[in-house]
């Protein structure tokens, strides 16, 4: 069975995976990092979003052994303590309903501040058309995002 | 138990009571019970174990247990924000707990829009009982009458010498007290009396879900855990006869593969083919090349049924309700409006796909994580399906993502207990999307064929529909029923609805509302259609419906008007729009729900 060194979360984990085994169930069944969500397995939902090298990348495609020498960050790396502006506003607007979409929401939301520290509605809309959720949160998500920009702005422009 | 205390008349059940417990810990816990549903010749009282509602802890802690599933409609925080509402606890205090499946808790369901309805006594004789207890024992410490004293922020205060006594200090003293008699509790009921009621809370499970905790059915991962998929056969109800397990078996990381013979029920153990493996994705690869001879008794196919539908449009089909004289005033009206609308079988497609959790401990145990609609129901039929004792079997609740109905189907659970029986080990079912899509209880197709007959002032006179719908033996199947006093019946002085059914094998349910999301589309649909022929405002003509009544309608008329009102008002109806824009309006009631929606669409 292959064996892949991948930083996740600023550490490295030594593991063997099977063949073409994706990131996603790396992190979920090899890790127990379960934040990471199964939801389509075919790339078009949005619930297993992690951050490689800063960008959202849906871990379900990724064969797991691709991914070594990446800078990896999922939902439960975020921040240290769910202080991360995005998760603050997430919590401030109350955004999720069932929740289970809202780890890959979050990364894509905090990649688009990265890039963009100001959206407008089109802005948001075009970076999180990828995220699917099926209660229905888009509203929320977008005054989320724009709270989050303004926590940002607040605390010095770091997102 | 009861879930609901009260009776024909709305009065409270008498029947109810409330039990206090002291901990070895020095906790205070407070349950609600009820008397009546004992054979047992003791009263319910004494043979009644505390079904934990409230605890107070010796440093103030307060926890709360929320009873149901939480799916993301939120009960988890609404239920316990109740009880501390009457309770006149501050919301940083409390720490919400949720409930295994208990019988003792009354009816644990997600379904019907009822929990919050059925819940709201009980949640108040709790808190408002413990509440009664604290200040009886805080006058009792004092010597003073419970009237001078008053509560707030988990302190009572005897108002008279401004004397206070923190909730956590008088645990003792409380538990010494007679519980209060529930008939005789005031439960806050009007939105003026409650401070945290009506207050923005965000979800309680909000910092665990932001950062990715464990919460999930899926995320559960135990000492030795197993992944599972199930393959069922593609056409609904098939049986495997056969397969290539021992090839299956040989494949990287499967550690089992073995056929479930099943049963009949749909919403039961469906017949299948188990292939057990140390991860999912093996488990998963195996399936590839797993090959079933199925044994399939009926094939249906949904392009059979838009066939059928034409057939049957043609024909009467049964009257299920008749005002008036449909035919003879559409003989007499100015002017005829006809359309159809149909929509197709639709998947819930919840975004956490089915799976469940479960561990057959060496005791015989048996233990669950079913993220569940109907977790006590689920635990019924595991021990019919598996000859366990109901009382042997445990079911924990976790947070669900997303059901819509999808999760109030038992099949998922009972599939992974007996998978797990079977492997002798700790293991998580879990379902592909494929699975998920191929294997739901899918909302039911229908065809609606509407005739409207106006009046030359454009009133609808006049209102025939023929709803083609889906059935087995001749009676609609989950779903698929319209009742035949359903809005817009009683608006109409000439109504009439019409039902034909075409037999189906498919599974099928409740999709959220249950069907009034299809209902809906296609009433509103037409009523545009009948306003625009009417030359009428959509808003106005949708008003005039609603102003007149024949019979009884089951909404409250002047109520549905108003939310017309108000969300015509917000969306500015009426108002000047660029050439390409325009505005749509929308109206149902359903589950004694009113909504409005308002659209703004622009055409490119």
């Amino acid at each position: 069975m292959p064996q892949v060194t991948l930083k996740i979360n600023g550490t490295e984990h030594t593991l063997d995976v099977a063949p073409n085994m994706p990131l996603l169930w790396a992190l979920r069944d090899k890790l127990n990092l379960t934040g990471t969500k199964y939801s389509c397995g075919i790339g078009v939902c949005g619930a297993c979003t992690v951050l490689v090298d800063g960008a959202p990348t849906r871990s379900c495609l990724m064969p797991a052994t691709t991914m070594a020498d990446r800078e990896i960050t999922t939902i439960e790396g975020l921040s240290a303590d769910g202080n991360h502006p995005v998760q603050k506003a997430w919590n401030d607007e109350d955004v999720p309903q069932c929740g289970y979409c809202q780890g890959g929401q979050i990364l894509a939301a905090a990649a688009l501040l990265e890039q963009n520290p100001k959206p407008d509605d089109a802005d948001i809309d075009r970076a999180m058309s990828g995220n699917l959720c099926r209660c229905g949160t888009y509203i929320r998500i977008r005054k989320a995002i724009k709270r989050a920009a303004q926590y940002a702005a607040e605390e010095g422009g770091d997102v | 138990m009861n879930a609901q205390r009260r009776d024909d008349r709305g009065n409270m059940d008498r029947r109810a009571f409330l039990k206090t417990t002291l901990l070895a810990s020095g906790a205070l816990l407070i349950g609600v019970g009820s008397c009546g549903n004992s054979n047992t010749g003791k009263t319910a009282r004494e043979t009644w174990k505390p079904n934990l509602y409230v605890r107070i802890d010796p440093d103030g802690t307060i926890t709360i247990v929320s009873k149901n599933p939480d799916a993301g409609q939120g009960v988890k925080t609404a239920f316990p924000m109740v009880v501390a509402e009457c309770l006149e606890v501050d919301w940083k205090d409390v720490h919400v707990e949720q409930a295994p499946a208990d019988d003792r808790y009354g009816r644990q369901a997600l379904g019907g829009s009822r929990g919050t309805p059925d819940g709201w006594d009980d949640l108040r004789i709790a808190g408002t009982g413990a509440l009664t207890l604290l200040m009886g024992a805080a006058a009792k410490e004092w010597d003073v009458p419970t009237s001078e004293c008053s509560a707030a922020s988990s302190i009572i205060t005897h108002e008279p010498s401004g004397r206070t006594k923190a909730y956590a200090s008088l645990l003792e003293t409380a538990a010494t007290l007679p519980a209060p008699e529930v008939s005789e509790l005031k439960l806050k009921s009007r939105p003026s009396e409650f401070k945290l009621l009506g207050t923005f809370v965000p979800g309680v499970d909000n910092p665990k879900i932001l950062t990715g905790q464990p919460i999930y059915g899926s995320d559960i991962r135990l000492d030795g855990m197993l992944y599972a998929v199930y393959q069922k056969c593609p056409v609904f109800g098939g049986k495997a006869r056969s397969a290539n397990l021992e090839h299956v078996r040989s494949l990287p990381g499967v550690t089992h593969a073995f056929i479930v013979p099943g049963t009949d029920e749909y919403s039961g153990l469906q017949p299948g083919v188990a292939i057990v493996a140390e991860t999912f994705w093996e488990a998963n690869s195996a399936r590839e090349a797993l090959e079933v001879d199925w044994e399939t008794t009926h094939a249906d196919s949904s392009e059979g049924y838009a066939e059928q539908a034409k057939t049957l449009a043609a024909e009467p089909g049964e009257t299920l309700r008749h005002d008036g004289d449909v035919d003879a005033t559409f003989d007499r009206s100015v002017t005829i409006v006809e359309a159809s609308y149909h929509y197709p079988f639709v998947a819930h497609a919840t975004m956490e796909p089915m799976n469940c959790t479960a561990l057959l401990h060496e005791s015989g145990k048996l233990e669950l994580w079913a993220p569940s609609q109907n977790p006590q129901t689920q635990r019924k039929l595991i021990s019919q399906t598996l000859g366990i004792p109901e009382g042997r079997i445990h079911v924990n609740q976790v947070r669900i993502g997303g059901a819509f109905g999808r999760r109030s189907r038992l099949d998922f659970a009972v599939e992974a207990a007996w998978i797990a029986r079977e492997t002798g080990r700790p293991v998580q079912l879990l379902w592909t999307r494929e699975d998920d899509m191929a294997h739901d209880f899918y909302r039911p197709a229908g065809w609606h064929h509407f005739k409207a007959g106006l009046s030359d002032e454009g009133r609808m006179i006049a209102f025939d529909h023929h709803f083609i719908t889906l059935g087995m033996g001749g009676k609609t199947v989950s779903g698929a029923r319209l009742s035949a006093n359903h809005y817009p019946a009683g608006l109409v002085p000439n109504f009439r609805l019409r039902q034909s059914i075409i037999e189906t094998h498919v599974p099928t349910g409740p999709w959220r509302s249950p069907g009034h999301s299809a209902y809906c589309f296609a009433y509103q649909s037409f009523f545009d259609e009948v306003a625009l022929a009417a030359g009428r405002d959509p808003l106005e003509f949708r008003l005039d419906l609603l102003s007149q009544s024949f019979g009884k309608p089951q909404l409250d008329s002047e109520r549905g008007s108003g939310t017309l009102r108000v969300a015509a008002e917000a969306a500015g109806w009426g108002r000047e729009m660029e050439n390409n824009r325009g505005l749509g309006i929308a109206f149902h009631f359903d589950h004694r729900g009113y909504a409005a929606h308002v659209a703004e669409v622009s055409i490119d």
